[in-house]
């Protein structure tokens, strides 16, 4: 039975993982990679269909790690999100000039980016494995099953199906809202479903979407059209995400093809043309997840282990994204005062600096998902008062772009685009 | 006891030390504080070798190449963040039991640490020379500060660099040694803290210049309530960390 050391554990090999591991890579920290799945598989279009909104901080790191270079050419730049209500005249319009202190006068478009990119998980996931494939830092493992872990004074270790022993001073799991390592280690969760789904799919439309991307708080549920890069036939693309309860869930997903690009049309609107449905459709049942606490012993939850939410402000992966440059920042300040990786005060201050920024965002997207997935007239109202508030309170809309954007209070330095 | 009698006790001997070793190594045990205490102290003395021997703060292995002395070791608290910085580290202590207990942690953490029961003046009279000697929460302990001092001196490479941390002799550190009592009696087995004793950063700087060193820097080491944590800041009133260069002659 063979025993490999490395400096960390990281059992997961999805975007959170592997964005953690080169993370981790740019200061010399070694590690191995752990998934059950054959994370080959999970670049196929059909396995994954989601796109995600990457936040420009998101951004700033990914292109400090090495992985951005992969990803600019399927990167699709949001240069506008236009929010809606179904029954109001009024609408909040978040644009990249308008997000920075100087104002569009003094800082055109150009000069502050983008709010962010839209990208499909499996041309992330590509990239990411790609060089992780490429980097002596990272030792990937799977598919491969784990059948223990346990903890040492020193280490924690995992044993693998296949007899190989891995050893650590820190283990950090991403393996998921379902975190077998975090059952495993005893973390308690929160949890509770929204009753809803999220139906997800990819149309075509005869104009271009112009860089612009839309919320829409219609009578049964939000509709996001999310602006894509055409496709190799120069189809002009967009993504949908559409929230509905699990009833009504059930019931498009059951529709046969025409109905259902009916269904999809007829909220889209005509604005960009006729519409077309051109890829399959994926449904995910909505919850939300707040692990009790993010660490214990020598393991440490990163990503959605840690905490799902609504996907509302379609910030789940920027949340993760989060957590993955605070950790990386205080296991690189800790490698380089030589303490032990799995050092407590080093896991004690990644816990302080993640958990209010958790908190807020799970409690941020839980109320606006019950303030526009409900139907009652007052609420439809406040909504409606609610967002012409938004428009007209700089301080209050600067904080929801800047939510956009993934710039909030004490972000750390690889979200800031600064090296560690 | 000599070296060579020492390194000969058998693995499984070591092994019983874990215990123990557990115990010192647990950041809720009796050195809660030193654990906190870690990474400004660490964030010290690496900021002043890397400036003093002109390394590279940002390398994995930084002070490879830098014979290191750890004198007063205990179970290995400042050792093991040296070795993984790259040094090649000795640890001393005087107490049989600690050196046991730092053995028995570096083979869990597989660090490789020359950890020897012994004393300073034994080490000088075998002619052991290092680049730095770091000696952290042991000068208020010693006999006489002044004979200590130059045992550091004559175990440093001329250029050799001091790094110290202690405690002030103020009234804010007498009621902290009292309060701490329990933690810095354990800090060195067979010592108990006598607060007259504790030595000023003023008289710090003379016995150091007396026993042949320049550069004499000192800065505080703070507590700070609100973050949790230690920093190095401007208050020296109660603890007080510092380094100066052997020299050259």
């Amino acid at each position: 039975m063979s025993e490999i050391s490395r400096d960390v554990i990281i059992v997961g090999g999805g975007l959170i993982g592997l964005t953690t591991a080169h993370a981790l890579a740019t200061s010399g920290i070694t590690s191995h990679v752990i998934d059950s799945q054959d994370i080959t598989a999970t670049v196929d279009p059909l396995y994954d269909g989601r796109a995600s909104a990457i936040a420009s901080a998101s951004v700033k790191m990914l292109k400090l790690i090495g992985l951005w270079e992969r990803l600019a050419q399927s990167a699709q730049p949001i240069w506008e999100i236009r929010v809606t209500d179904s029954d109001s005249p009024q609408f909040i319009h978040f644009d990249a000039a308008h997000s920075n202190e100087s104002g569009p006068n003094e800082s055109g478009p150009n000069e502050s980016g983008p709010l962010g990119y839209m990208m499909e998980n499996r041309q992330l996931r590509a990239a990411l494995q790609g060089k992780a494939r490429e980097s002596d830092a990272i030792t990937l493992h799977a598919p491969v099953h784990i059948t223990g872990l346990c903890q040492s004074e020193t280490h924690a270790s995992v044993t693998l199906a296949n007899g190989t022993v891995l050893k650590a001073p820190l283990l950090i799991a991403a393996d998921g809202r379902k975190s077998w390592v975090r059952d495993q280690v005893g973390i308690r969760t929160s949890h509770w479903g929204y009753g809803q789904a999220a139906i997800i799919t990819t149309v075509s439309h005869r104009e271009p979407h112009g860089d612009i991307a839309h919320e829409r708080f219609l009578p049964d549920g939000p509709f996001a059209i999310l602006p894509m890069l055409d496709d190799a036939e120069g189809r002009h693309r967009s993504a949908i995400v559409l929230t509905v309860s699990e009833a009504t869930g059930h019931a498009m997903m059951a529709l046969p093809d025409r109905p259902f690009q009916a269904e999809i049309a007829s909220r889209f609107g005509d604005f960009l043309g006729p519409v077309a449905v051109i890829s399959k459709r994926w449904s995910w049942p909505l919850g939300a997840l707040a692990a009790e606490k993010l660490t214990t012993g020598r393991v440490v939850l990163v990503g959605d282990s840690a905490h799902g939410i609504h996907p509302i402000a379609g910030q789940g992966l920027n949340l993760g994204f989060r957590d993955v440059a605070a950790l990386a920042e205080v296991l690189t300040e800790g490698l380089r005062l030589g303490l032990d990786l799995g050092d407590q005060v080093l896991q004690k201050r990644y816990e302080r600096w993640r958990r209010p920024d958790m908190m807020l965002l799970l409690g941020v997207t839980d109320g606006l998902n019950r303030l526009f997935s409900n139907n009652l007239a007052g609420l439809a109202r406040l909504r409606q008062h609610g967002m012409g508030a938004v428009n007209r309170l700089p301080k209050l809309k600067k904080f929801f772009m800047n939510q956009a954007r993934g710039e909030g209070e004490r972000q750390p330095k690889l979200l800031r685009g600064l090296n560690l | 006891m000599n070296a060579s009698a020492a390194t000969s006790i058998n693995e499984h001997e070591i092994d019983k030390f874990n215990a123990l070793a557990a115990s010192w190594w647990n950041p809720d045990g009796p050195s809660k504080v030193l654990f906190a205490m870690g990474p400004a102290r660490m964030g010290y003395i690496k900021r002043q070798l890397v400036s003093h021997f002109d390394l590279d703060a940002n390398a994995r292995y930084p002070l490879k190449g830098l014979k290191i002395l750890d004198l007063g070791c205990g179970a290995g608290l400042i050792s093991e963040p040296l070795a993984r910085l790259g040094a090649d580290v000795t640890g001393i202590d005087a107490a049989q039991e600690n050196i046991m207990m730092a053995r028995a942690h570096a083979k869990q953490t597989g660090l490789d640490i020359e950890y020897i029961p012994t004393t300073a003046e034994a080490l000088v009279i075998d002619k052991k020379q290092f680049n730095a000697v770091v000696s952290l929460e042991v000068i208020e302990h010693v006999a006489d500060a002044q004979d200590f001092a130059k045992s550091c001196h004559a175990l440093l490479k001329p250029g050799g660099m001091f790094l110290f941390s202690t405690l002030n002799r103020t009234l804010e550190s007498y009621a902290v040694a009292i309060v701490g009592a329990e933690y810095m009696t354990r800090l060195v087995p067979r010592g108990t803290h006598e607060w007259k004793k504790f030595i000023t950063p003023a008289e710090m700087a003379e016995i150091l210049t007396v026993a042949q060193f320049r550069s004499v820097r000192i800065e505080g080491l703070n507590y700070q309530p609100v973050h949790k944590s230690w920093a190095i800041g401007a208050n020296k009133s109660i603890n007080y960390i510092g380094a100066a260069i052997r020299i050259e002659v």
